[in-house]
């Protein structure tokens, strides 16, 4: 035995494992110097006046007020943006669970919404506003909404389906045999029973939506003010972020980081509150 | 004799549908009519994008040849020269430099968690993951603006200066941080947390009994991973590499912010670039009187836009392959 645990091969295994633990270190350590970095540029310019107030006449170039104005309009764009990619995307993983399966159409349509998440923000943002440009809209809360929308439709459908694809296929057998059409089979035995994965998969589409800058950066526009129609422009957190960095002022700056903190606070709490609740939820699910 | 249940429709005239039982039919059928008509949805989508962007620059596709556009190394919109070139060299260098930086670690981090981890080791990794995938690319701009723009600026650059002052691609000939290098950092650790849990779930469909005959004729782990498993889903590997670079082809704000944005063709890793994306977002929806300009930034984005399909139809496709094989 002792004589063997030095061959080549053992140190080589050895070896091979010391880099993979450094590599989980380096993810790890990435992960905390980017939450350690911004926490620590970003908490000592976090006031209560940075939350609760709009920008004052001169904010950008160091006087008084907040980023109420990102913060608001930054959860009614994500808040929008979700409920309208939920009332599409609900329907489109039943559908593929129930109807199509693991058929060729299935694995279409698996592939197109795959196809759909990797297209760049940025591409769905210069669409938009082109096609805005056509029909003479000028940037607006509903616009941000609509092109938000299109960006969390596909990460919303595919968590969906990732999730309603597990369930056992005993309890749809067992609502089929007892005479339930296919759709209410859908509607009464899959969405409850999925409801902590479908909970989860909207949480992380609201948090993508709520972190994207591309796509509301010509869409939405931005605006000192708070959002009052849904016709308006509308300031996005995300926005706020790289606008207050852009400036020369070191105050602004500041303030930038501060607001990156919240945007990070805000995306950290969606993050985990979908955790816990789908974890809360899952004690009703049938295992 | 029990009677038989529900007795009204075991007349002797046979099965007779209750009107509720028809009804529901009715909307199990209308629904299923609507429900698949949404399917249809992501595929219009895809389709629609792409054709609203090739009508908007069609004005500088019809005036310009393509090799002009793609090849001409001169962007002067105001002097009416689109030349792309820059931009185009910007984003592979960025995106190159982000993947193979990335590749390595994140290969290794997908191998321990299939091969190695304990469930305790993967459900502490799992969040760390998801985490790293749900921070906004606005913050990982934040963190490379304060943290590896100043690092590549102090610590790496007078090293390469110092220690290959002869290799091309490693020259330093600006004295700022903003660089392909810091770009390229920042995408490694943006496109992390994809490139491990693909490579994972990749990793996970080989069948046990493949690691078991290898293990039980004498190999190592590690010889096992290299000789059986590495090569039966390479395919798989190759197609998240490729998923990999194609978001990160697109990804703006973060690489935006600490590249430097100089419309040059970068020849090191330490030049300063200006990507695709960040010409789209920095110019688009301004100086729309020059004429063409706007065009041309959709042109640019149409570019992109066929550039990353093309990376993922393909990864997509493989995917779905290696995930649906049939094991003998």
């Amino acid at each position: 035995m002792i004589k063997n645990f030095w061959k080549r091969k053992h140190i080589v295994e050895l070896f091979v494992k010391l880099v993979m633990m450094f590599s989980i270190a380096l993810v790890g350590g990435s992960l905390l110097l980017i939450l350690a970095t911004v926490v620590a540029r970003g908490l000592p310019a976090l006031t209560w006046e940075m939350v609760s107030q709009t920008p004052k006449g001169g904010f950008y170039m160091g006087k008084g007020g907040g980023v109420l104005n990102a913060i608001l309009g930054s959860l009614y764009l994500a808040g929008g943006g979700t409920a309208l990619a939920l009332a599409l995307s609900l329907p489109m993983a039943l559908v593929l669970k129930t109807y199509l399966g693991d058929s060729k159409a299935g694995s279409l349509v698996r592939l197109s919404l795959d196809v759909l998440w990797g297209i760049p923000t940025i591409v769905y943002g210069a669409f938009g506003f082109a096609v805005m440009i056509l029909l003479g809209m000028r940037s607006s809360l509903l616009a941000g909404i609509l092109i938000l929308s299109l960006v969390e439709l596909p990460i919303m459908t595919r968590a969906m389906d990732e999730v309603i694809r597990r369930m056992p296929k005993g309890l749809e057998h067992a609502a089929l045999a007892l005479g339930s059409t296919k759709l209410e089979v859908a509607t009464k035995v899959v969405v409850p029973q999925m409801l902590p994965g479908i909970i989860t998969a909207i949480l992380l589409a609201f948090g993508r939506g709520i972190g994207d800058a591309a796509s509301v950066l010509f869409t939405a526009g931005y605006t000192d003010r708070l959002p009052s129609s849904l016709m308006s422009p509308t300031a996005s957190l995300p926005l706020a972020v790289f606008f207050q960095l852009s400036t020369p002022y070191p105050a602004v700056r500041e303030r930038g980081y501060a607001s990156a903190l919240i945007l990070t606070i805000v995306v950290l709490v969606v993050s985990f509150g979908s955790r816990a609740l789908s974890a809360k939820l899952s004690k009703y699910t049938v295992k | 004799m029990i009677p038989p249940i529900g007795s009204s429709t075991t007349g002797a005239t046979g099965w007779q549908p209750q009107p509720v039982a028809l009804a529901r039919a009715k909307s199990n059928e209308r629904a299923r009519k609507i429900f698949l008509g949404f399917t249809a949805l992501p595929v219009v989508l895809i389709l629609l994008v792409t054709l609203g962007l090739l009508i908007r620059s069609w004005p500088i596709l019809s005036t310009y040849p393509l090799q002009d556009l793609l090849f001409g190394e001169v962007w002067k919109p105001s002097k009416m020269l689109f030349g792309l070139l820059p931009f185009i060299t910007g984003t592979v260098w960025i995106t190159a430099v982000g993947v193979l930086i990335s590749v390595p670690p994140c290969l290794l981090v997908a191998i321990y968690l299939s091969e190695y981890a304990h469930d305790s080791t993967r459900s502490f990794i799992r969040p760390i993951l998801d985490l790293l995938a749900a921070i906004p690319s606005v913050v990982f701009g934040v963190w490379g603006l304060v943290t590896i723009v100043p690092f590549v600026e102090s610590t790496v650059m007078p090293f390469a200066k110092a220690a290959f002052p002869y290799i091309p691609f490693l020259k330093v000939d600006q004295p700022t941080g903003f660089s392909v290098l810091s770009g390229g950092l920042v995408l490694a650790v943006m496109i992390a947390p994809l490139l491990i849990s693909v490579v994972y779930e990749v990793l996970l469909t080989v069948p046990n009994d493949l690691r078991r005959a290898s293990l039980a004729i004498g190999a190592t782990q590690w010889e096992t991973i290299r000789r059986v498993l590495i090569p039966q889903v390479l395919p798989g590997i190759i197609a998240a590499v490729v998923l990999g670079a194609s978001r990160a082809l697109g990804e703006t704000i973060a690489v935006l912010m600490v590249v430097g944005n100089v419309p040059q063709i970068p020849t090191s890793i330490f030049d300063a670039a200006y990507p695709l994306p960040a010409l789209i977002a920095n110019n688009y929806g301004e100086m729309m009187s020059i004429p063409l300009y706007d065009s041309a930034l959709l042109g640019a984005a149409l570019i992109l836009l066929i550039i990353i399909l093309i990376f993922n139809v393909l990864s997509v496709i493989v995917l779905q392959r290696v995930k649906q094989r049939k094991w003998e």
